[in-house]
């Protein structure tokens, strides 16, 4: 690590990105990470998900190394290998979901790692109270220091988490999505915490997805877009026009292809789907040869309601009808079999059973029907699984390889194999293409455009809005648990869309 | 767990902190109240069993090896570890300390202890070398060396053994002697446990073993030295029962290749009856140590209340269990508060 003693005038940057570089194998997550933070200041980095915005967060927390570029800390030239580093350098980061030791006490959490010792090395715990309690009253928040953190509500874990960069006196605070679980008034007491810390002359980096909120708090404010540094405007000088266009900015239509399809009658009915604190009063339908895509933040909902659809999670109120018959409250293997089929989000977890071979995993949905007489035998599973490896053009070495060798793209067309062999009329995929390859992707788009062809009704859930976009014939919009939009492919826009899904929570109810 | 010494907190929260605290205090008066139990009933049965001078004696004396391996223990599943190796580390120590006497007639007792703890400490990290670096569950890791440990032993030992007339008179007198009516074993013991507790309780890197064990992730992101803490975890347990293999020889006399075999078993059960959670975090080392003390006292106890040989292990493993339930209890009614005390805080 070289240092360059620059003199530090108020000029220089707090922090200052540049260029940046990180891949992981052959997927570039960032690749040109560009992004300047002054003291003072509060930035906020927006721009869709998988834009690059967390790759460049663990970069400056040290969790990565970059590949390439530049990386200054008040003019000097750094390279963190660990996160204590980053931390002694007086960056403090916030993470989306709150890190803490859930069996110690909040106080120790403030501390760990540096608490105030006597000449002896003895933890002064009067001393560490002491300063709890000075920052919990600066803050002005009421969380009793001597509590265990377990069981605290997100909020209180954040203002804990920012107790600690304030113990740290840390320069440099990065808030990642720190507003996503919050009600109005934590986001209220949160938004006064950082402006205080701004007025103190700290530089501040804010991530958020509600335009309300960063145009609320920041000062400046940057966009990426695939990886890359878009453009860095002043608050004053732009508009929530500008940033979605910029945010989004790209030909949607040229990119994945969407057969026209023959639409059917309905297939899927769901009216005032309700679980309390998760989504509330949702319908919809989707009719045969249809894609509807579901479109939304993270942490909208649209994955609980599918997995309620699908009788993993409970409800409270409403119903699902399939082909006109009422489907029981919780039960998959009746889902199953009146033939609804869920790709879900995660698929190395939920989808696949990773050490098993491919054939395994494609006829595990199946494997009932190729019992016979109680045996099953490798025979009919390769007999099975050998029609649809064939039919999505799995790559893979043999049938009886491995699933976790495949690559992500490989993977899906397997979980999709999966669903498929059970010959559903409806299919629900989360997230389909996340973390797979461009090639590997329109792949799986134009095998989804073709089943709604042959007459299946899908509903798609994605977070990438030019796939929701390209793909679907109809797009419904989750925010915070309530549907807040319906739009035909023709009255689907980016900005539209995003609007539904960002827009202030006020005009939600 | 939390601060005592703090200062009168605000009227609201500290009624959370009191009901908390009082949680923690009630898991470990209640081993207490049970060792007592156990102590009484047996002496009410037989008074010798703590009215004469070699009741009291081994009491005391009993459970002080277990002790040791128990803290060990303790500190390793405080991390979210577990160290299985520790009855193999111990028999092949204590079979060292024969040797060494026999093989270097005159050597000095003191460089005997170092060399079994020096020995029992790089056992203990090969553990968490492996543990730590190959990112392999412990619980496979020592599970391995638990077996090569004593497959060396017997390679080592093959049919011998050390007998009492090897080891020296002054050496022997350790594992039998007393000061005013304490045996030095248990001293031995007390005072390594007292150290440990400290350093576990007032030093940052004894916090950080709670820290690491209570989310190894956020240990991770805090920048917290995970690799360095695990390490030395396995390093001290390894270097307890190289303790405990030494005292082992002093007290027994008779080593064979089959010493302290089922030990680690025994310190698992002491640290969790003692409330050290398996999952990591909570306990302390003073728990653990009753356990070890329960645990032991409760296997003399039960022939003198005309238990069965055969039912007394059933007995200890009842009494495993019981402290799991009884600490999900604790726990379950403890984040019921919780959720209670933030709800009326909305």
């Amino acid at each position: 690590m070289t240092v360059d003693q620059v003199p530090t005038t108020p000029a220089t940057p707090a922090l200052e990105l540049s260029k940046v570089v990180k891949s992981f194998g052959a997927v570039v997550a960032l690749r040109s990470g560009t992004i300047t933070l002054h003291e003072g200041s509060i930035h906020a980095l927006i721009g869709e998900n998988g834009a690059g915005k967390s790759t460049l967060v663990k970069i400056i927390a040290g969790l990565y190394r970059r590949d390439a570029g530049t990386f200054r800390l008040r003019g000097e030239e750094v390279d963190f290998h660990t996160t204590a580093q980053s931390k002694a350098a007086g960056i403090a980061v916030i993470y989306q979901e709150p890190t803490l030791f859930p069996d110690l006490s909040v106080t120790e959490n403030i501390f760990m790692g540096r608490q105030p010792t006597n000449r002896f090395g003895r933890i002064d715990r009067k001393a560490m109270r002491t300063e709890a309690d000075e920052i919990f009253a600066r803050l002005g928040v009421s969380i009793d220091p001597d509590r265990i953190t377990e069981g605290l509500s997100i909020a209180d874990q954040q203002i804990i988490e920012i107790a600690k960069a304030i113990s740290l006196d840390a320069r440099v605070l990065i808030m990642d999505e720190p507003t996503a679980a919050l009600s109005g008034v934590e986001v209220e007491r949160l938004f006064a915490v950082a402006r205080s810390l701004r007025d103190e002359g700290r530089a501040l980096m804010f991530i958020s997805h509600r335009f309300d909120e960063v145009f609320a708090l920041c000062d400046t404010v940057t966009v990426m877009r695939d990886g890359s540094y878009i453009a860095t405007e002043p608050i004053a000088e732009t508009s929530v026009d500008e940033l979605v266009r910029q945010m989004v900015g790209r030909d949607v239509a040229e990119l994945f292809p969407k057969l026209p399809a023959e639409i059917g009658d309905d297939v899927l009915v769901v009216e005032g789907l309700t679980r309390t604190g998760v989504f509330h009063d949702i319908s919809f339908t989707v009719r045969a040869g249809e894609i509807v895509g579901l479109a939304g933040l993270v942490g909208a909902g649209r994955s609980e309601v599918a997995r309620a659809i699908f009788g993993v999670d409970p409800y409270e109120s409403g119903s699902v009808r399939l082909g006109g018959q009422a489907l029981p409250k919780g039960n998959p293997r009746v889902a199953m079999a009146r033939g609804l089929a869920l790709v879900p989000e995660d698929r190395r977890k939920q989808g696949l059973v990773l050490d098993e071979s491919v054939s395994r995993n494609v006829t595990l949905a199946i494997r009932n029907s190729l019992t016979k007489g109680g045996l099953l035998t490798n025979r009919a599973e390769n007999a099975a699984a050998a029609v649809w490896a064939s039919r999505l053009e799995v790559k893979t070495a043999a049938l009886d390889a491995e699933t976790g060798t495949l690559s992500g793209g490989n993977q899906q067309k397997v979980v999709l194999g999966k669903w498929l062999a059970t010959e559903p009329k409806v299919l629900i995929v989360d997230e389909p293409t996340r973390g797979i390859d461009v090639g590997t992707k329109s792949e799986v788009h134009r095998l989804l455009s073709e089943l709604a062809q042959q007459g299946l009704a899908i509903l798609m859930i994605s977070s990438e809005l030019p796939e929701v976009l390209g793909m679907a014939d109809r797009v419904l919009v989750m925010r915070e648990g309530w549907l807040t939009g319906e739009f035909p492919r023709s009255e689907a826009t980016p900005e539209t869309v995003m609007f539904a899904a960002t827009a202030e929570k006020e005009d939600a109810k | 767990m939390t601060a005592t010494a703090a200062p009168p907190a605000k009227p609201a929260p500290s009624a959370a902190t009191r009901a908390v605290s009082n949680l923690f205090k009630a898991r470990e008066t209640g081993i207490v109240i049970a060792l007592l139990a156990v102590i009484v009933v047996a002496t009410i049965v037989n008074p010798n069993f703590l009215f004469s001078a070699d009741g009291f004696r081994d009491l005391l004396l009993t459970p002080s090896l277990l002790l040791l391996v128990a803290v060990g223990q303790a500190i390793v599943i405080i991390t979210r570890n577990v160290d299985l190796s520790v009855g193999s580390v111990l028999g092949l120590t204590a079979y060292l300390t024969g040797r060494l006497f026999i093989d270097l007639p005159g050597i000095p007792i003191i460089v005997v202890f170092l060399a079994g703890i020096a020995f029992g400490a790089i056992l203990g990290l090969v553990n968490g070398a492996l543990v730590a670096f190959a990112k392999v569950p412990a619980l496979v890791i020592t599970l391995g060396t638990l077996y090569i440990y004593r497959g060396v032993n017997v390679a080592w030992t093959g049919s011998d053994r050390i007998n009492a007339s090897d080891l020296p008179a002054d050496f022997r007198g350790l594992g039998t002697g007393q000061i005013l009516y304490i045996p030095i074993l248990t001293i031995i013991a007390v005072a390594v446990l007292v150290v440990a507790a400290w350093v576990l309780r007032n030093l940052r890197s004894g916090r950080e073993f709670y820290a690491i064990g209570s989310d190894p992730s956020a240990a991770h992101l805090y920048g917290l030295p995970v690799t360095r803490r695990i390490l030395a975890a396995f390093l001290v347990s390894g270097a307890l029962a190289g303790l405990a293999g030494v005292l082992y020889a002093a007290r027994y006399g008779t080593v064979s290749s089959q010493a302290g075999t089922g030990w680690e078993l025994q310190a698992i059960g002491a640290a969790v009856i003692g409330g050290v959670a398996i999952s990591g975090g909570v306990g302390t080392l003073w728990g653990a140590a009753i356990g070890a003390y329960l645990l032991l006292t409760i296997n003399r106890a039960l022939p003198i209340l005309g238990i069965q040989d055969f039912w007394q292990r059933a007995v200890v493993g009842a009494l495993i269990i019981g402290a799991i339930v009884l600490d999900r209890v604790l726990a379950l009614r403890q984040s019921r508060k919780l959720l209670e005390i933030r709800e009326e805080g909305r």
